[in-house]
C-alpha cells in the first residue's frame, strides 16, 4: 500500500491550477511564517504561490472550480500560480456543511470579500512603495500596476510589505465590478477532471496508513436493536482477519451516533468482508421488530381521514367543499428512499496520543469532528477531520456516523482503521428519506372552476433523529405545500401525526420537495383529467398569473423560506410557468397533441415511449451582504441549461433511468355527487 | 499463493488467495485505487478493468483468472493521461463526482479498441452496465464521438 504523502502535490494539470493532493495534512489556517494571509482562504507567499482554500465538499457539483476561480479572479491572480487546498472541518471557515444547495447561494459576496481584501491589501502595499493614491493601482495577473506610470510591481515582491499592514475593514474592501471578474458568470473548465480520468483522484477509500485495518461492519438489522449473542469463532478463521469487535450499542435519540454492531477488522477488504460473513449473531432486535413498513403506510393512509395541525389557511375550505359541484381526490404514498451515493460511505482514523484524525468522504466535516469528539469523549480541539473527494453524497454524508466509527475503532484497536461500508450497508442502514402518504382534495364548482384545494400530508420528519415528534410542521411543509402558489380562493394545508419514527430519517437532496411535488403533479394530472382538459392548461391556471405571491396570498404567517427574505428568495409564479412552457416545447408536447391516441385525440400526448421531467428550482435574487458592506446591483451568474438533458425529451437510457416507486392509492379521482 | 499478471504493462506478482476479486487485489495489495467499489456484485461498473483487453467488473472476477493474463486499468490506460476518451473527457467536462469515469473510461476504452466508429446503438449496448449516479450520460455519449473522430 502506498502511504500517505505529507504535502505532496500532484503538479499542474489544467488551466494551470496545481491541485493540492489530498488530503491537506495539518491544522486549519495554518499561519504561514511568511508572505500575506488576511484570513483562512487565502495566502500569498513572497515567492509568489497563491493558496486558495477551499472548505466546502466536492461531490460533483463543482464547488472546488468554483471557489477557486471565485477567488482568484477577486484576486487578480494568474492561474497558474494558484494551488488549492481542501480545508479540514473548523468553524474558522463558517458554515462547512456542504448542504442545501447553500454554498454560494446567498454567499456570494461574502465569499469574494476574502479574496477582495487580500487584493485591497496589495494595491495599498504598492500604493505606498510608489506614493500615489490607491485608486491609481490594479490587479492584474499577479502584479500591481501603476496606471499612472505603467510600472509593474509582482505579487511576490509585495507580499512580505502587504503582510504587514492591518487587515482593512470590511466597508474598506471594494470588490471588483462584475464585469470585470474575469470567471464571475462564465463556464470555465473543472480543476479536478484530469484527474478523475487518470484515476488519481482520491475519495474515501483511497488514502491508506501504514499499519491500517480495513473494518466491515455488522449492523443491527431493526433499528434500536443490539447484540444477543456473538460467535466469532469462524471469522477468525479468515485469513487476514485480526480481530472482531463490539461497537457501543446507540441509544435513542440517534442523531449522528455509531450504530453498533460489530467490526471486522482484517488486513484487506475482501477479508474484512468474509469475516463478517462469518459472524454468527443473535440480535435482540428491540421496540422496532415489529415494524411492517406495509401496515406503517396504512398507518399514515389512517391518519390522513381526519384533520391535522392547519398549517395554511386562504378562505374557508370547508365550506367551499360542502358546496362545490364536484369534488376530486386522490391519495398518493412514497416509501422510504435510499441515497445511494456511487461511492459508499468511507472514513479512515487514527489515534494518537490523545487525538484524533479522520479522513473522510463527508460533507460536514465540523459536524464530524463534533460526533467523533462525542464519541470519544474528546475535546473538539483534539479532532482534525480531511475531507477527501466524495463521489456522491445527496446529504448521506451530512451524517458523520461512519467517520464515529471508524474514529472509535482506531482507539480501540490501536491501530489506524478504515470503515468501508458495502452498497449493501449503504442500502440497509441509511438515513433514508422519510415514508410519507398526502391526501389532496379538490372542489370545483358548477362552471368548472377550482373553488377549494386541501393537502394533508403525513410524514415523521427528520426532526425525529433527534428525539422530536412524528408530526410534520410548518419548517417542514415550506417544502412544496406553503410555498406553493395557488390561484384558488379556498385553500388549506395540514401536517398529520405519523404512527411513529422507526427507521431513521434523513435529507435527501430537495427533502419533502420529493414527495411533495409527485403528489402535487400527479393531482394536477387528475384535475386535468376530470376538466378534459391539457394537463398543461391546468398548471398554468392552478398556478395563476405571473406573481411573486406574498405570506398573506399563501395564506401563511411565516415561511422559512431557507433561511432567506421572500425579496431575497421570491416565489416566482413566472419562474414555474416558464418552466412549464419551456419544458413542453422541448419535449414536442405540441407534436404529440397532434398524434394522440384514438382515445382522447383532444388531449396532448407525448409520442410513445418519452416521458417529460421538469423541475423548478426557486431563483435567489438578493444577495447577502456583509454587515456595512453597500448594496449594489449586481448580476448573478445566469441559470444555464445543462447539455445533459436537463431539459425534456431525452431518451431514457435502458437500465440507467429507473421509474421510482411510487405508488398511487385507491381512485384515482373519485366523483362523488 | 503467488499470481503472476502483467499489471499496467509491468509484469507483478501477487500474493494473495486467487478467490479474492481482483478489485480488492488491485486497490488493497497493488494500490492501485483508481478502480472503484460501487457495489461489489457486477451491478455498476464502477470497477471495469481490461483481462487481456475485454473489459471485466473486477470486483467479480477471481484474482486467479488474471495468473498469466494482462490487466489493464485506468492508471494504465495512457501513460500520461492522454488517450483520446481522456482527453476528450476532460474537454467536454465529462465528470461530475467523478466517482464512476474510471469504470466509464475503460468500457469506453474497450469498445472503440473493437468498434472505433460505434453509433448510438453500439455505445449504448457497451455502456449501458456502466451507472452514473449523477447522470452523465449524454456526455459520455459525446465525448466517446468526440474520440471516435480523434482515433485514426
Ligand atoms: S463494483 Fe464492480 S460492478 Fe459495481
Ligand atoms: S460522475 Fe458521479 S457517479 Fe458518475
Amino acid at each position: 500500500m502506498t502511504a500517505l504523502s505529507r504535502r505532496g502535490v500532484l503538479k499542474a494539470t489544467l488551466g494551470g491550477f496545481a491541485l493540492g493532493l489530498y488530503p491537506g495534512l495539518g491544522a486549519a489556517a495554518p499561519k504561514r511564517a511568511k508572505g500575506l494571509q488576511p484570513n483562512v482562504f487565502v495566502h500569498l507567499s513572497p515567492d509568489g504561490a497563491v493558496t486558495l482554500t477551499v472548505h466546502r465538499s466536492e461531490m460533483g457539483q463543482g464547488i472546488r472550480s468554483t471557489l477557486a476561480y471565485l477567488f482568484a479572479g477577486e484576486l487578480g491572480a494568474d492561474l497558474a500560480r494558484v494551488s488549492i487546498e481542501q480545508a479540514v472541518g473548523d468553524a474558522a471557515y463558517g458554515d462547512q456543511n456542504t448542504d442545501g444547495s447553500s454554498s454560494i447561494r446567498g454567499k456570494l459576496d461574502w465569499l469574494r470579500r476574502f479574496a477582495a481584501t487580500a487584493r485591497v491589501m496589495l494595491l495599498t502595499a504598492a500604493a505606498e512603495r510608489w506614493e500615489v493614491p490607491v485608486s491609481a493601482c490594479e490587479a492584474k495577473a499577479h502584479f500591481v500596476v501603476n496606471t499612472l506610470t505603467g510600472a509593474k510591481l509582482s505579487f511576490g515582491e509585495l507580499a512580505e510589505a502587504a503582510g504587514k499592514l492591518p487587515v482593512p475593514a470590511d466597508d474598506a474592501v471594494t470588490l471588483l465590478p462584475d464585469a470585470a471578474h474575469p470567471w464571475l458568470g462564465r463556464s470555465a473548465p473543472s480543476i479536478d477532471a484530469q484527474s478523475f480520468v487518470t484515476g488519481a483522484a482520491q475519495f474515501g477509500a483511497d488514502v491508506t496508513l501504514p499499519g491500517m485495518l480495513i473494518a466491515v461492519i455488522a449492523r443491527p438489522p431493526v433499528v434500536g436493536g443490539r447484540i444477543k449473542r456473538l460467535d466469532a469463532r469462524a471469522a477468525l478463521k479468515v485469513p487476514g482477519v485480526k480481530k472482531v469487535l463490539a461497537l457501543p450499542t446507540p441509544r435513542a435519540p440517534w442523531g449522528f451516533q455509531p450504530w453498533g454492531g460489530v467490526a471486522v477488522l482484517a488486513t484487506n477488504t475482501w477479508a474484512a468482508i468474509r469475516g463478517r460473513a462469518a459472524l454468527a449473531i443473535d440480535w435482540e432486535h428491540g421496540p422496532n421488530a415489529s415494524y411492517d413498513s406495509a401496515a406503517f403506510r396504512d398507518g399514515l393512509h389512517r391518519a390522513l381521514q381526519s384533520p391535522g395541525v392547519t398549517l395554511r389557511e386562504v378562505g374557508d375550505v370547508d365550506r367551499a367543499l360542502a358546496g362545490a359541484a364536484r369534488i376530486i381526490e386522490a391519495e398518493y404514498d412514497v416509501p422510504h428512499l435510499p441515497h445511494s451515493p456511487m461511492e459508499p460511505p468511507v472514513a479512515l482514523a487514527r489515534f494518537q496520543r490523545g487525538a484524533c484524525e479522520v479522513w473522510a468522504s463527508t460533507q460536514n466535516p465540523q459536524a464530524a469532528r463534533k460526533t467523533v469528539a462525542e464519541t470519544l469523549g474528546l475535546p473538539e480541539s483534539k479532532v482534525t477531520v480531511h475531507v477527501t473527494l466524495l463521489g456522491g453524497g445527496f446529504g448521506r454524508k451530512s451524517k458523520a456516523d461512519f467517520c464515529a466509527e471508524a474514529a472509535w475503532l482506531a482507539r480501540a484497536v490501536k491501530a489506524p482503521v478504515r470503515v468501508q461500508w458495502t452498497r449493501e450497508d449503504d442500502v440497509r442502514h441509511d438515513y433514508y428519506n422519510t415514508v410519507s402518504a398526502q391526501k389532496l382534495t379538490a372542489g370545483i364548482d358548477a362552471t368548472g372552476q377550482l373553488v377549494a384545494w386541501r393537502h394533508r400530508t403525513a410524514f415523521p420528519p427528520i426532526s425525529t433523529l433527534y428525539g422530536g415528534p412524528p408530526v410534520p410542521g410548518p419548517g417542514d411543509l415550506q417544502q412544496g405545500v406553503l410555498d406553493l402558489a395557488l390561484a384558488v380562493p379556498n385553500v388549506r394545508a395540514e401536517g398529520c401525526e405519523a404512527p411513529g419514527a422507526p427507521v431513521r430519517i434523513g435529507w435527501l437532496r430537495a427533502v419533502y420537495n420529493l414527495f411533495h411535488a409527485f403528489a402535487v403533479g400527479s393531482f394536477i394530472d387528475e384535475l386535468a383529467h376530470a376538466r378534459k382538459e391539457d394537463p398543461r392548461a391546468t398548471w398554468l391556471s392552478v398556478l395563476g398569473p405571473p406573481r411573486h405571491a406574498s405570506l398573506r396570498e399563501l395564506g401563511i404567517p411565516a415561511l422559512k423560506n431557507y433561511n432567506a427574505s421572500l425579496d431575497e428568495h421570491p416565489v416566482d409564479v413566472a419562474r414555474l410557468r416558464q418552466v412549464l412552457e419551456r419544458v413542453t416545447k422541448a419535449s414536442g408536447w405540441e407534436a404529440g397533441a397532434r398524434a394522440g391516441p384514438r382515445r382522447a385525440p383532444q388531449l396532448p400526448q407525448l409520442r410513445g415511449g418519452r416521458g417529460v421531467g421538469g423541475a423548478s428550482g426557486r431563483a435567489h435574487r438578493g444577495r447577502r451582504g456583509v454587515a456595512g458592506h453597500r448594496r449594489r446591483a449586481h448580476r448573478q451568474p445566469r441559470p444555464r441549461a445543462l447539455p445533459d438533458g436537463g431539459l425534456g425529451g431525452v431518451r431514457p437510457q435502458p437500465r440507467l433511468l429507473r421509474r421510482p416507486h411510487h405508488e398511487r392509492r385507491g381512485d384515482a379521482a373519485v366523483e362523488l355527487p | 499463493m503467488a499470481i503472476k499478471l502483467v499489471l499496467n504493462g509491468t509484469p507483478r506478482s501477487l500474493d494473495a488467495d486467487p478467490a479474492m476479486p481482483l478489485l480488492w487485489a488491485l486497490r488493497d495489495l497493488a494500490g492501485l485505487t483508481g478502480t472503484r467499489f460501487g457495489c461489489g456484485v457486477a451491478q455498476c461498473g464502477a470497477c471495469t478493468v481490461h483481462l487481456d483487453g475485454q473489459p471485466v467488473r473486477a470486483c467479480l472476477t477471481p484474482l486467479g483468472a488474471a495468473q498469466g493474463a494482462s490487466v489493464t486499468t485506468i492508471e494504465g490506460l495512457s501513460a500520461d493521461g492522454n488517450h483520446p476518451l481522456q482527453r476528450a473527457w476532460v474537454e467536454l467536462g465529462v465528470p461530475q463526482c467523478g466517482y464512476c469515469q474510471a469504470g466509464q473510461l475503460m468500457s469506453a476504452a474497450a469498445l472503440l479498441a473493437r468498434n472505433p466508429h460505434p453509433n448510438d446503438e453500439a455505445i449504448d449496448a457497451a455502456m449501458s452496465g456502466n451507472l452514473c449516479r449523477c447522470g452523465t450520460y449524454p456526455r459520455i455519449r459525446a465525448a466517446i464521438k468526440k474520440a471516435a473522430g480523434e482515433t485514426p
